[in-house]
């Protein structure tokens, strides 16, 4: 009896570690472009759903073969972010920090009315399914396992182009000092043109993982969204490393509160740590 | 190598800088000294373009600078040493270092390491926050960012501002050696005494306007120099 309860609890534990993984790679783009910019794009999770349906349509509809169509999609979602931050987030660049949250809050509703007109309501599917890893008597999902590694080495990448790059340089050192740039020759307009293509393809690599898990439909946004706006304030808003530990954290919560109680107490479980953390940590767990 | 003529210059409904002209010869070193509010900051801002003149023309090894963007100066070899040294806190003294060789990457191992010979004390903290740094290491991370681009003509804003009378001294020995160098110095001070041991020619900045200009000798002889600045 004792046996299978510790398989079970393993089996939880890891399958929260996989979740982290998708977490973290989700609350980067965000967290990117707040440190950087300082401004949430409430509509980063629509982002990743035009990701989605742009790998489903690539390669369903037309037939793509499945990884030229996520590199597309990687490719279309970095342009919307860039596009977001010339039309949308440009104009609104110094105005106050709400309006800036109501023009993004805006291209959420714009883009899942979009979607629901292009696409229909309809649950679309990649048919795709890759099988499951077993390991012993613990049974993974490939995709999560996947979803995982790929989350680790995006978060690596983009840690070694910040830090080893000269443009990963400037992406730092903007948010630090914003009116000094252009003594070091850099134009600040385009380092947040940059970021926002970032912050864009960071999306579309999240939604080519999500695909492969979970069904496409003009709201599923809203499933993941909130989470990964809530982890990035439980890392601290803008703090990269915070939000990656955070995700680990949070999805910890949610796999093993879940496993002790009902699969849906986890979610409860994990909310009610978010609250107490923001009442003893209201910047985060990881602020400065 | 520099030369302003007649520039005015100001912010909405301010004019910090009238008909101002001056002129800085390759290899030299000049001083624009004057009390606090005089416009000093100002016409550094309007070599570095972040500020536009209203009237009057700016030009640069025989090419005007009117137009051309605050981004776009470096390259034409004008590095500018801010006021309060501005350097990006949370950056190590070498990322630092690193965005001041932003546009001229090449050679960055060499540079780097001039700007360690010239700054040991840089090299020892390279990997420390510069926003840990001490006030006069921080001046010597500032200069040496500066330097990261191979400048032609280096502007140093108030470089002993805010900084301990010992360190003081010793920030001038380094502007002194750096001048010793070879490189074009235009130093902005409200230091004057100092600075004039320092540089080989300075202008007088009052309200917006230079009022006198000379050798550093000849200024710091002048009895209305020494009177009225100098205390003596």
């Amino acid at each position: 009896m004792s046996d299978i309860f510790d398989v079970f609890l393993l089996e939880a534990v890891l399958n929260g570690l996989l979740l982290g993984g998708l977490l973290a790679l989700l609350s980067l783009g965000l967290n990117l472009i707040f440190g950087v910019i300082d401004v949430v794009w409430i509509c980063y999770a629509e982002l990743i759903m035009c990701g989605m349906y742009a790998v489903y349509y690539l390669h369903v509809q037309f037939h793509w073969p499945l990884l030229l169509a996520m590199l597309a999609a990687i490719a279309l979602v970095a342009l919307l972010g860039w596009l977001l931050h010339q039309f949308v987030i440009r104009p609104v660049l110094s105005a106050e920090p709400i309006n800036q949250l109501l023009v993004t809050g805006g291209v959420l509703f714009f883009l899942q009315a979009a979607a629901t007109l292009a696409f229909g309501i309809d649950f679309k599917n990649l048919g795709v399914t890759l099988p499951a890893v077993r390991l012993g008597e613990l049974s993974f999902s490939a995709a999560r396992l996947l979803a995982f590694a790929v989350a680790l080495a995006g978060a690596l990448g983009l840690y070694l182009f910040l830090n080893r790059s000269y443009l990963g340089t400037a992406i730092r050192a903007i948010s630090q000092d914003r009116a000094v740039m252009p003594l070091m020759g850099v134009n600040p307009a385009r380092i947040f043109s940059i970021t926002s293509a970032l912050g864009g393809g960071l999306a579309g690599l999240a939604a080519c993982l999500l695909v492969l898990q979970y069904d496409i439909h003009p709201a599923i946004g809203l499933s993941f969204g909130p989470i990964t706006f809530l982890i990035c304030v439980l890392g601290g808003l803008g703090n990269m490393l915070g939000g990656f530990v955070a995700a680990f954290i949070f999805a910890q919560f949610i796999a093993v509160g879940g496993f002790f109680f009902h699969l849906e107490w986890g979610y409860v479980i994990a909310f009610v740590f978010f609250i107490g953390v923001m009442f003893l940590r209201p910047r985060g767990i990881f602020s400065r | 190598m520099l030369s302003l003529e007649n520039v005015c210059a100001g912010y909405a409904g301010f004019q910090a800088l009238f008909d101002v002209s001056l002129e800085v010869k390759a290899g030299e070193s000049v001083a624009v000294i004057g009390p606090n509010g005089a416009g000093k900051t100002t016409l550094l801002r309007l070599i570095s373009k972040l500020v536009e003149p209203t009237q009057g023309g700016i030009s640069f090894q025989g090419r005007s600078l009117l137009g051309v963007a605050p981004h776009e100066v470096v390259a034409r070899g004008i590095a500018h040493v801010p006021e309060n040294r501005r350097l990006f806190p949370r950056l190590s003294a070498e990322e630092n270092l690193r965005m001041g060789a932003f546009v001229s990457r090449r050679d960055f191992a060499e540079k780097r390491e001039m700007v360690y010979g010239l700054f040991p004390r840089l090299k020892e903290k390279r990997r420390q926050a510069a926003g840990t740094l001490s006030g006069g290491e921080q001046q010597m991370c500032a200069i040496g960012r500066a330097l990261m681009s191979s400048p032609k003509l280096l502007l140093l804003d108030e470089p002993s501002a805010g900084l301990a009378p010992v360190v003081v001294q010793s920030i001038f020995a380094l502007v002194r050696r750096i001048c010793a160098q070879g490189y074009t110095v235009l130093i902005v001070e409200q230091n004057i005494r100092q600075v004039l041991k320092v540089v080989g020619r300075a202008y007088l900045l009052d309200a917006g306007r230079i009022v006198q200009s000379g050798a550093s000798a000849e200024l710091l002889a002048a009895p209305e120099i020494q009177k009225a600045y100098l205390g003596i």
